[in-house]
C-alpha cells in the first residue's frame, strides 16, 4: 500500500494577523489588569506631584521667613492666621503646612529612592554580567563579595555607613547604593547565565566580536526584564529604608525633610491627639510605595517566563 | 546526617573568621584604633591604657590576636556612656528582642501559612484576590508608620493597649520573659504585630506559590486516586512540601526581624538591643556598636546554620546522598 | 466467562476542556464495556484522549475540563455526575489507577508505608499494624524482595521498576474491582516492562480483578489483552478481541498502526508510516478525525461515523470499513 496525498484540503486557508511583539504583549496585559493600573496612577501621581512641587504647592515650607509659629500644629482645613492659606492638612510642629511638605518630601524620597535604584541597578548590572560571562575566579571572587554584603541587614548597612558619613541626602544616596548593587548583581549574573547558555552568544563570540559588545549589544538587553522588575520593586525598598533612617534620625537633614522625617517629627504629638501630622505624610509615604510595588508586582506576574501560554 | 552537620559547622566557623578579620580591618587598618576605643573626653592616659590593653604598637598579625582573644573572651571594652562592658550591656537587653522577634514570627506562620494554601487552592477567589492585595499591601506599608497607625488606634482613640514598654517578667531558666504574664502579652500584641504584618504578607505570598508549585504534581493526583480526603492531602503531602521553601524563607526573615527589630523598640520604646545599637551608633558608643556587629553576625550564621539542619530533616532526598539504586 | 454485569460500562462518553483559546474536546465519544478478569487495551498516540478517559471514568477530570457527557457505569452506578465524597470512597478502594511516570508518583518527602498505610486507613479502620502486615503482603506480591526493608525507604531510593511496583502494590492493597493502568511501563527498561506485565496478568487472572491498560504501544497490547480498543483524536476508532483487531483491522489508522511496527518481515526494507499529524484536539477536522491522513477518504467521510458494530464483539467508526479497498488489505 503506497501513501497517497490526502485528496480533501482540510478547511478554508485564513490570512493571520502579524504577531504582536513583546512590547505590544506587555502593554496589553498590563493595561487589562485594574490593579496594575492603580499603580500605575498611584505612581504617576505621586511622580507628578513631585515635580510640580514648587507650583502646586500653597506654600514653600522650607522658607523659614514665611512661618508664623502661631500657626503651628493646626488641624486640617484650618484657615492661617493671617488667612492668606488654607491649610487643607494642617501644619506640623514648625508651623509646616502638612500639604506643601507633603509634595516637597515626596520629591526628597523618590529622588533618593530613583538614583540610588539606578546607580545601583547600573553598578550591579556590570557586576553581574561580567561575573557570568567571564567565569572562573572572576566570579568567584565577585560573587564572594556579593554574599557577604548580602548576609547583612540593609538597615545595619545602612546605619553604620551614615554613622560614618554623616548626615546629608547625598549621603543617604551613596549609603543606599551601597545596601542595593549587591542584590542586582546577583540577580543580574543569575539571568546573565542563563543568557550565556544560548546560541547567539556562541555565535557572537565565532563572529570574534569582542566581550565588551557582546556583553552590552547582546546579553544585556536580553538580561532587562528580569532586573527592571526588580527595580521597579526596589525603588519602593529604597524609599522605604531611606524613610525609615530618617524616621529613626539618621537619615537626611531636618532642613529638607522627606517623609519619614516628616512622620518621625510627628510622632511626639500623636499621644496628645494631634494624629494629622504623621498620619498624613505616612498615607502620602505609603500610596507611593503601595503604587510602586503595584506595577512591580504585575510587570513581575506578566514578565515570568513560566506564565507566558 | 551527623557528617553533613559537622561540615556546615565548620563552614559556619570559617565565615566567623573572615567576618572577625573584616571587622579587625575596619577598626584597626582602616580607622584609628585609639580614637575609636576611647570616648571624646579620654584622657591621655586612658589612651595609653588602650594602646598598651589592645598592644597597638606590636605587629598587626599580634593585634589581630589579640583583638581575637579579646572577642572570644567577649571583651570589646565598656560602653563609653554606661561604662560597663559593651557586650554585657547588649546580652543584658537581648532577651527582650528575641521574645518580640519570636512571638512576631510565630503570628506571621500561624497566619500566613493557612491564608497562603487558601490562595493557593482557589486562585479564582475573591478571597483570594482580596488575600493578594492585601499581602502587597502587607509588606508595602513602612513598619514604622504602621507602629505609629497602631498606636494612634489602640491605644490613643481606643485606650484598650498600652503604647510603650515591656510587660511584667517572669524568670524561665535566667532569663526574663514576659510572655507568660497578661501585663506581657498586652504590651507585646502591638509592636509584635507591627513586624508580623509585613512577614505575613510575605509568608503568605511564599505558601501560595509553593502551594500553586505543589497542587499540580502527580503525587497530589495519586493521593487523590488512593482515595484520601482532602483533609489529609493538604495537612500530610501539600504541608511536608511546601514547608521546605517556608521555613528557608522564614528563617531568613527571621534574621531580618532580629536586625530592623530596632524601628520598633524605638516607637514602641522596648528595651531591646536594637534601641541599644541606635543610641550607640548616635551617641558615636563605638564598642557597644562593634560588640554589636560581631553578635549580630555570629546570629545570622548560625541561624544559616539551623536553616540548612532544618532543609535537611524536611528533604529526605538532600539528607540521604547515597541512593541505592 | 460468565454473563456477568459489565465491571464498567462507558457510554458516549464526552470530556471537554473549556480553556481561553476555545474547547478541546479530549473525549468525544468513548464506549467502553469491561466485565470481571478481563483486560482491555485501549490503544492510541499521545493526544488521542486515553488519559483523559482514564481520569474521566476514575474521576479527576480537573478544571478547566469536565465530562459533559455520556455515562460511566461502575457495576451498575453511575458516577457521572456523583458527588466529590461517593467518588472519594470509591476511589483506591473500588477503582485504583496506576500512573504512568513512577518518579513522582510517590510523594518524595515521605516514606513508602506511610503512602501505603494512608491508603488502607482512608477506607477502612484497621489497626496500624494489620495495615502494615497488608502493605508487606501486596510488596511482595508484586514480586519486590526484604518488603518489610522496602517499606522504609523513601522513593528516591528506589529503582524506577521498583517504584512502579510500589504504585502497583498500592493500587492493590484494596482489592479493588477494577484497575486503570495509564501507560505504567512506559518509563521502564523493556526487561522490567516484561516483568511487570507478567505479574499484573498473573495477578488479574487470580483475583479476578477488571483491568484498563492504556497505552501507546500496540505491541504490548496485544499479548496483555483480552479486548482492544483503538483511540484517535478522542473517538474510540475500532475495538474487539485482541487477536482479531490485529490480525484483521478494520479501520485504516489500525492497520497504520499495526504496519509501522517494525518486525523480522520488513527489516531492511523502509519503515511504513502514516503521514501527516494527529490534529490538535481544538481544531478538529470536519467529519471523521482521521480523514486528512487516510488514503481511503472520499465525500462521505465528511460526516462523523457512527460506531458500527458488524461483527460479534467488534465496533468500528469508518464509513469505509466494509469497502473493498480495505477488504483487499486483509488479503
Amino acid at each position: 500500500m503506497s501513501a497517497v496525498s490526502p485528496s480533501v484540503v482540510v478547511g478554508p486557508i485564513v490570512a493571520m494577523p502579524p504577531p504582536e511583539t513583546p512590547w505590544q504583549r506587555l502593554r496589553r496585559e498590563f493595561l487589562a489588569n485594574k490593579l496594575a493600573v492603580l499603580g500605575l496612577v498611584l505612581l504617576l501621581l505621586a511622580i507628578a506631584a513631585a515635580v510640580f512641587a514648587p507650583w502646586i504647592s500653597p506654600q514653600n515650607p522650607y522658607d523659614i521667613g514665611k512661618l508664623d509659629i502661631l500657626d503651628s500644629k493646626l488641624p486640617p482645613g484650618s484657615k492661617s492666621a493671617d488667612g492668606a492659606i488654607t491649610y487643607w492638612l494642617g501644619t506640623d510642629g514648625q508651623a509646616r503646612d502638612l500639604l506643601s511638605a507633603i509634595f516637597y518630601g515626596l520629591r526628597t524620597s523618590l529622588l533618593v529612592g530613583g538614583i540610588s535604584v539606578a546607580a545601583a541597578l547600573a553598578i550591579g548590572s556590570v557586576v553581574g554580567l561580567a561575573a557570568a560571562y567571564f567565569r572562573g575566579w572572576i566570579d568567584a571572587l565577585l560573587m564572594r563579595i556579593v554574599d557577604i554584603q548580602l548576609s547583612f541587614p540593609s538597615i545595619l548597612v545602612a546605619l553604620i555607613l551614615l554613622a560614618i558619613m554623616g548626615k546629608g541626602v547625598d549621603k543617604v544616596i551613596i549609603a543606599l547604593i551601597i545596601v542595593q548593587w549587591a542584590y542586582f548583581a546577583r540577580a543580574a549574573r543569575a539571568a546573565a547565565l542563563v543568557e550565556r547558555g544560548k546560541e547567539y552568544v556562541e555565535a557572537a563570540q565565532c563572529m570574534a566580536l569582542g566581550w565588551r559588545r557582546i556583553l552590552a549589544r547582546h546579553m544585556l538587553p536580553n538580561c532587562m526584564p528580569p532586573l527592571i522588575v526588580i527595580a521597579t520593586i526596589d525603588v519602593a525598598h529604597a524609599i522605604a529604608l531611606e524613610s525609615t533612617l530618617s524616621f529613626l534620625g539618621v537619615g537626611v537633614p531636618v532642613t529638607e525633610p522627606s517623609l519619614g522625617m516628616l512622620i518621625a517629627n510627628g510622632f511626639e504629638f500623636m499621644l496628645s491627639g494631634h494624629y494629622w501630622i504623621s498620619f498624613f505624610p505616612g498615607i502620602a509615604l505609603a500610596l507611593a510605595i503601595v503604587g510602586i510595588n503595584l506595577v512591580g508586582d504585575h510587570l513581575r506576574d506578566i514578565l515570568n517566563p513560566r506564565n507566558a501560554q | 546526617m551527623l557528617a553533613f552537620i559537622i561540615r556546615r559547622l565548620l563552614q559556619a566557623l570559617l565565615v566567623m573568621a573572615v567576618m572577625s578579620a573584616l571587622v579587625f580591618v575596619g577598626l584597626f587598618v582602616v580607622g584609628d584604633p585609639v580614637s575609636m576605643m576611647a570616648s571624646a573626653e579620654a584622657t591621655e592616659l586612658d589612651r595609653e591604657a588602650i594602646r598598651a590593653n589592645f598592644g597597638l604598637d606590636k605587629p598587626l598579625w599580634q593585634q589581630y590576636l589579640i583583638f581575637m582573644s579579646h572577642a572570644l573572651r567577649l571583651d570589646f571594652g565598656n560602653s563609653f556612656l554606661a561604662g560597663a562592658p559593651a557586650m554585657g550591656l547588649i546580652l543584658e537587653r537581648m532577651p527582650a528582642t528575641m521574645e518580640l522577634a519570636i512571638v512576631a514570627m510565630m503570628l506571621s506562620l500561624l497566619v500566613g501559612v493557612p491564608l497562603g494554601i487558601w490562595a493557593g487552592l482557589k486562585p479564582q477567589a475573591i478571597s483570594t484576590r482580596s488575600i493578594m492585595t492585601g499581602s502587597v499591601l502587607g509588606f508595602s506599608l513602612p513598619n514604622f508608620w504602621v507602629g505609629l497607625m497602631l498606636i494612634m488606634v489602640f491605644a490613643v482613640q481606643l485606650g484598650w493597649l498600652p503604647a510603650s514598654g515591656r510587660g511584667a517578667t517572669v524568670k524561665v531558666a535566667g532569663i526574663d520573659l514576659s510572655v507568660f504574664t497578661l501585663d506581657g502579652w498586652s504590651r507585646l500584641i502591638l509592636p509584635a504585630c507591627t513586624i508580623a504584618l509585613a512577614k505575613t504578607a510575605l509568608i503568605i505570598r511564599v505558601t501560595r506559590a509553593a502551594t500553586r508549585e505543589a497542587l499540580p504534581m502527580d503525587y497530589i493526583k495519586f493521593a487523590r486516586a488512593k482515595g484520601l480526603t482532602w483533609s489529609r492531602i493538604l495537612r500530610v503531602h501539600l504541608l511536608k512540601n511546601i514547608l521546605i521553601p517556608i521555613v528557608t524563607v522564614g528563617g531568613l526573615e527571621f534574621g531580618q526581624v532580629v536586625a530592623f527589630a530596632v524601628v520598633t523598640e524605638t516607637i514602641f520604646a522596648w528595651p531591646g538591643m536594637g534601641k541599644l545599637l541606635l543610641d550607640s551608633i548616635i551617641t558615636l558608643d563605638r564598642p557597644v556598636a562593634v560588640a554589636y556587629q560581631i553578635l549580630i553576625v555570629f546570629f545570622l550564621v548560625m541561624l544559616n546554620l539551623a536553616v540548612d539542619i532544618l532543609y535537611s530533616v524536611l528533604d529526605p532526598r538532600v539528607r540521604l546522598q547515597g541512593a541505592q539504586a | 466467562m460468565t454473563t456477568s454485569a459489565p465491571v464498567l460500562e462507558v457510554e458516549g462518553l464526552q470530556t471537554h476542556f473549556f480553556m481561553h483559546a476555545g474547547v478541546v474536546k479530549a473525549v468525544d465519544g468513548v464506549d467502553l464495556c469491561v466485565r470481571a478478569g478481563q483486560i482491555i487495551g485501549l490503544v492510541g498516540e499521545s493526544g488521542s484522549g486515553k488519559t483523559i478517559t482514564g481520569f474521566s471514568v476514575i474521576g479527576l477530570v480537573d478544571a478547566p475540563g469536565r465530562i459533559v457527557g455520556g455515562h460511566i457505569r461502575f457495576l451498575g452506578e453511575e458516577l457521572v455526575g456523583a458527588s466529590e465524597e461517593r467518588l472519594r470512597q470509591l476511589r483506591g478502594k473500588e477503582i485504583a489507577m496506576i500512573f504512568q511516570d513512577p518518579m513522582m508518583t510517590l510523594n518524595p518527602v515521605l516514606r513508602v508505608d506511610t503512602q501505603m498505610v494512608e491508603a488502607i486507613h482512608a477506607h477502612e479502620k484497621v489497626s496500624a499494624a494489620a495495615a502494615r502486615a497488608r502493605a508487606v503482603e501486596a510488596l511482595a506480591m508484586v514480586g519486590i524482595p526484604s518488603p518489610e526493608e522496602r517499606m522504609l525507604a523513601y522513593p528516591h531510593q528506589l529503582s524506577g521498576g521498583m517504584r512502579q511496583r510500589v504504585a502497583i502494590a498500592i493500587a492493590l492493597l484494596n482489592r479493588p474491582k477494577l484497575i486503570i493502568a495509564d501507560e505504567p511501563t512506559t518509563a521502564l527498561d523493556v526487561t522490567i516492562q516484561a516483568q511487570i506485565l507478567y505479574e499484573v496478568q498473573r495477578l488479574c487472572r487470580e483475583t479476578g480483578t477488571a483491568l484498563v491498560w492504556i497505552t501507546h504501544d500496540l505491541a504490548v497490547v496485544s499479548g496483555l489483552a483480552d479486548h482492544i480498543a483503538v483511540m484517535y483524536a478522542g473517538r474510540i476508532v475500532e475495538s474487539g478481541p485482541a487477536a482479531d483487531v490485529i490480525s484483521a483491522p478494520s479501520h485504516p489508522y489500525t492497520r497504520g498502526l499495526i504496519d509501522s511496527i517494525p518486525t523480522r518481515t520488513t527489516h531492511g526494507a523502509l519503515l511504513r508510516q502514516i503521514p501527516g499529524m494527529t490534529p490538535s484536539l481544538s481544531q478538529l477536522p470536519q467529519g471523521c478525525a482521521f480523514r486528512p491522513r487516510c488514503s481511503f477518504a472520499t465525500d462521505i467521510c465528511m460526516k462523523v461515523p457512527e460506531t458500527d458494530a458488524f461483527a460479534a464483539d467488534r465496533t468500528v467508526r469508518c464509513w469505509r470499513a466494509g469497502s473493498t479497498e480495505i477488504a483487499a488489505w486483509n488479503s
